[in-house]
């Protein structure tokens, strides 16, 4: 038998895990998946996000991928929006940038500069 | 907690079974772990969406994408190219599928932003067999609320302020009915369901059960804190075997987390719960037919009063609802009565489910507001009269009800309103009718259900029905004379005046609605001997109009009755008394040189 409590519990947790079925506004994550971003390595990046924000029982955040955003030689290219639609690029992105992406900016909302768009550009 | 990057909502409920859904579900499974999707992408079996029209539906979030008519073999693109490389398959979108909006999902389909869903609130939403996901959206959390601040008067005077009224038809007030049974001292009360859905062309309370069966036991159990009743029963015909599956599985869940038992969450408050099966007995609607037969009688209705709320269920005091009314319950005690009475008319609170069937674009199950017009449920949700046909009149109330003709299309449609139509809300059975329905014949299908379903007990009903559905078959095969009228008129005030129950009083509906709004069309039938509308077979001739017929031949061959003769240059000929009426001759003519009437 469950308590009240318990059941409150069971509400918040099945909740996050329901988020994406809401219009709740949230952190998105959207990994650009289209024939060069998959060649490129985008499926291990975004496996890696997923795997991150389930370790970290993050609320709030979905992912979900796109098609190509035009930048095919940057790829992996991932951005994130934030709750109010503000939205960061990340490219060249790899498992090992997507774990740390996970912990500065979305965990401690300081975005990693040097992986972003603008950074990489010249690289 | 497992975090997926898409959900893919897969309708479960009966429509869409029957299209196949579950194989499409199978197919999905399949290509997902094939493409090696399956640990990101979580498949869901929801309940009825009510889009049944346009079914099997399948959604995708976070996009909200709503695909429509889905077949088997669609779900290879699907996956392939919107789950695999993000790219919405635009053919399978719901409404306009060459648009370039992607945006076309869920609220931005005119069929859904158009409707207010309390009592479907859960339906398409969350799986109805995962108690995680009701309790997720708020599930249980009235009945917490019931068991840990109120007091059962408090309950009561909650309903009652809210204004709901029973949705199974009959419109009592809920919390009146609570009250009377909260009145009563007796060593053991009852709440029982009503779900024994029988109107032909009414799925409301299927689709409840369907989609969202623990909205149900929530109420049920915040109705036995209500009135003192520890122990529960619901109806359910046992031809809803999905909905039967399913209740079964949502008690057994409930039962395991201990919100149904002895002890309710710890609160000392204790409910039981168990499905007793009708066998689909029209008359098991009623309610003390459907508590005769839960006692293991044959389903008979009994005088009233005592009413159920004084004597009911092996003589204690017994409340019975319908199960949309139960779904209206948690929404009621979270949100407040004073947001609940805010919503529909002066005398008519809240929302009503529609089943909408017949001649309609968008067939299929919607919630509006009490107050909307006809208009807007037809046209506007319904998405109007297939093939641009005029619309005649709408049915509600099944074979209780009566028929709302155009020109009242723009009434509001609330309680009191169609009782001043002649006809009645009903569970919510809404059959569209166009031009090419004849009122007679429709009279007389409901006539038909009537006579099959009177348990016998009562004369008015056994003999008065019979006989009022001999007249319209003579009537109908064109056999009709005066004053057939007037005696359909007489037996009506009849039997309506003394059959004993609901069934047998309200059976002559049909037919004072369709005299009311259609006399011409009876007249045109006993007098002229002809059916306006073209559907009584026996009046019906097929004529070939000789200026038009160019005696090709076509008529002669595709006649399955060989009943069409004639030779070149001369025009062809049908013999009438050998004629079934099927009208092939005049599908086929390339010349439109046949017609009947």
């Amino acid at each position: 038998m469950k308590s009240i409590a318990e059941l409150d519990e069971i509400r918040k947790k099945t909740l996050d895990q329901l988020s994406i079925r809401s219009n709740e506004k949230g952190i998105k994550v959207v990994v650009a998946m289209a024939t060069c971003g998959i060649a490129a390595g985008a499926r291990p990046v975004m496996k890696a996000f997923i795997e991150e924000i389930n370790k970290r029982n993050l609320n709030n955040v979905t992912v979900s991928i796109t098609g190509c955003i035009g930048v095919c030689k940057m790829e992996p290219v991932v951005e994130i929006l934030d709750k109010d639609g503000k939205k960061v690029t990340y490219v060249n992105m790899t498992p090992e940038k997507a774990e740390r992406v996970v912990l500065e900016h979305i965990v401690n909302g300081n975005v990693c500069t040097d992986l972003t768009i603008g950074a990489q550009e010249g690289v | 907690m497992q975090l997926y990057r898409a959900h893919v909502l897969v309708c479960a409920g009966t429509g869409c079974t029957s299209s196949n859904s579950l194989k499409i579900m199978d197919e999905m499974e399949a290509l997902l772990a094939s493409n090696g999707l399956d640990s990101e992408v979580k498949i869901v079996k929801t309940g009825c969406f009510g889009l049944c029209a346009e079914g099997p539906i399948v959604v995708v979030y976070p996009e909200g994408a709503m695909y429509t008519r889905v077949e088997v073999s669609d779900v290879k693109e699907i996956v392939e190219e919107h789950l695999l490389k993000g790219r919405i398959v635009k053919r399978l979108l719901a409404g306009e599928k060459e648009s370039e909006d992607i945006s076309k999902s869920l609220e931005g389909v005119d069929f859904f932003n158009r409707q207010m869903r309390i009592a479907l609130r859960n339906c398409g939403r969350i799986n109805p067999e995962d108690i995680n996901e009701y309790i997720a959206f708020d599930g249980y959390k009235a009945l917490e609320n019931v068991l840990t601040e109120m007091t059962p008067e408090a309950v009561i005077d909650e309903m009652k302020k809210s204004g709901l009224r029973g949705r199974g038809g009959g419109g009592f007030p809920t919390g009146m009915k609570w009250d009377f049974a909260a009145k009563q001292t007796a060593d053991q009360k009852y709440v029982c369901c009503n779900a024994d859905e029988g109107d032909p062309g009414a799925f409301m309370d299927r689709s409840v059960l369907e989609g969202d069966p623990h909205s149900v036991i929530e109420a049920m159990s915040i109705a036995g804190f209500a009135i003192g009743a520890t122990q529960g029963y619901i109806y359910v015909r046992a031809e809803y075997p999905i909905a039967v599956k399913r209740l079964q599985l949502a008690i057994d869940q409930a039962i395991e987390y201990g919100i149904l038992g002895d002890n309710v969450l710890g609160t000392g408050h204790k409910f039981n719960l168990e499905i007793r099966l009708g066998a689909g007995a029209f008359v098991c609607g009623e309610e003390t037919a459907l508590m005769t037969s839960i006692e293991g009688h044959r389903g008979e209705p009994r005088p009233r009063p005592p009413f159920p709320a004084v004597k009911g269920l092996w003589g204690k005091p017994t409340i019975l609802n319908n199960v949309e009314t139960y779904a209206n319950v948690p929404v009621i005690i979270l949100k407040g009565a004073e947001w609940f009475s805010g919503i529909g008319t002066e005398k008519s609170k809240g929302t009503k489910v529609f089943a909408l069937g017949g001649k309609i674009n968008n067939t299929g199950l919607v919630e509006v507001p009490m107050g909307t017009t006809l208009r807007e449920v037809v046209y506007d949700i319904g998405g109007g009269i297939p093939k641009g046909k005029k619309f005649k009149a709408a049915q509600t109330g099944g074979p209780s009800g009566g028929c709302i003709p155009a020109s009242h299309l723009d009434t509001p449609i609330d309680y009191d309103s169609l009782i001043a139509l002649g006809s009645m809300m009903g569970s919510g059975g809404l059959i569209v009718m166009d031009e090419d329905n004849c009122m007679v014949d429709i009279a007389k299908f409901f006539l038909e259900f009537t006579v099959d379903e009177s348990c016998g007990k009562c004369p008015p009903c056994r003999i008065g029905t019979k006989r009022m559905l001999e007249i319209l078959e003579r009537i109908t095969e064109g056999k009709g004379a005066a004053g057939d009228i007037e005696m359909l008129e007489l037996l009506a005030k009849n039997i309506k005046a003394s059959a004993l129950c609901g069934l047998g009083q309200t059976a002559p509906n049909p037919i004072l609605s369709t005299l009311r709004y259609f006399r011409d069309e009876y007249e045109a039938h006993v007098f002229d001997k002809k059916c306006p509308a073209g559907v009584c077979k026996s009046m019906m001739k097929y004529t070939v109009d000789e200026t038009k017929c160019k005696s090709c031949g076509i008529c002669a061959k595709v006649c399955p009755m060989s009943c069409i003769k004639g030779e070149k240059k001369v025009p062809y000929v049908i013999d009438n008394s050998k004629c079934a009426k099927c009208g092939v001759c005049m599908e086929k003519c390339p010349f439109k040189a046949i017609s009947k009437g």
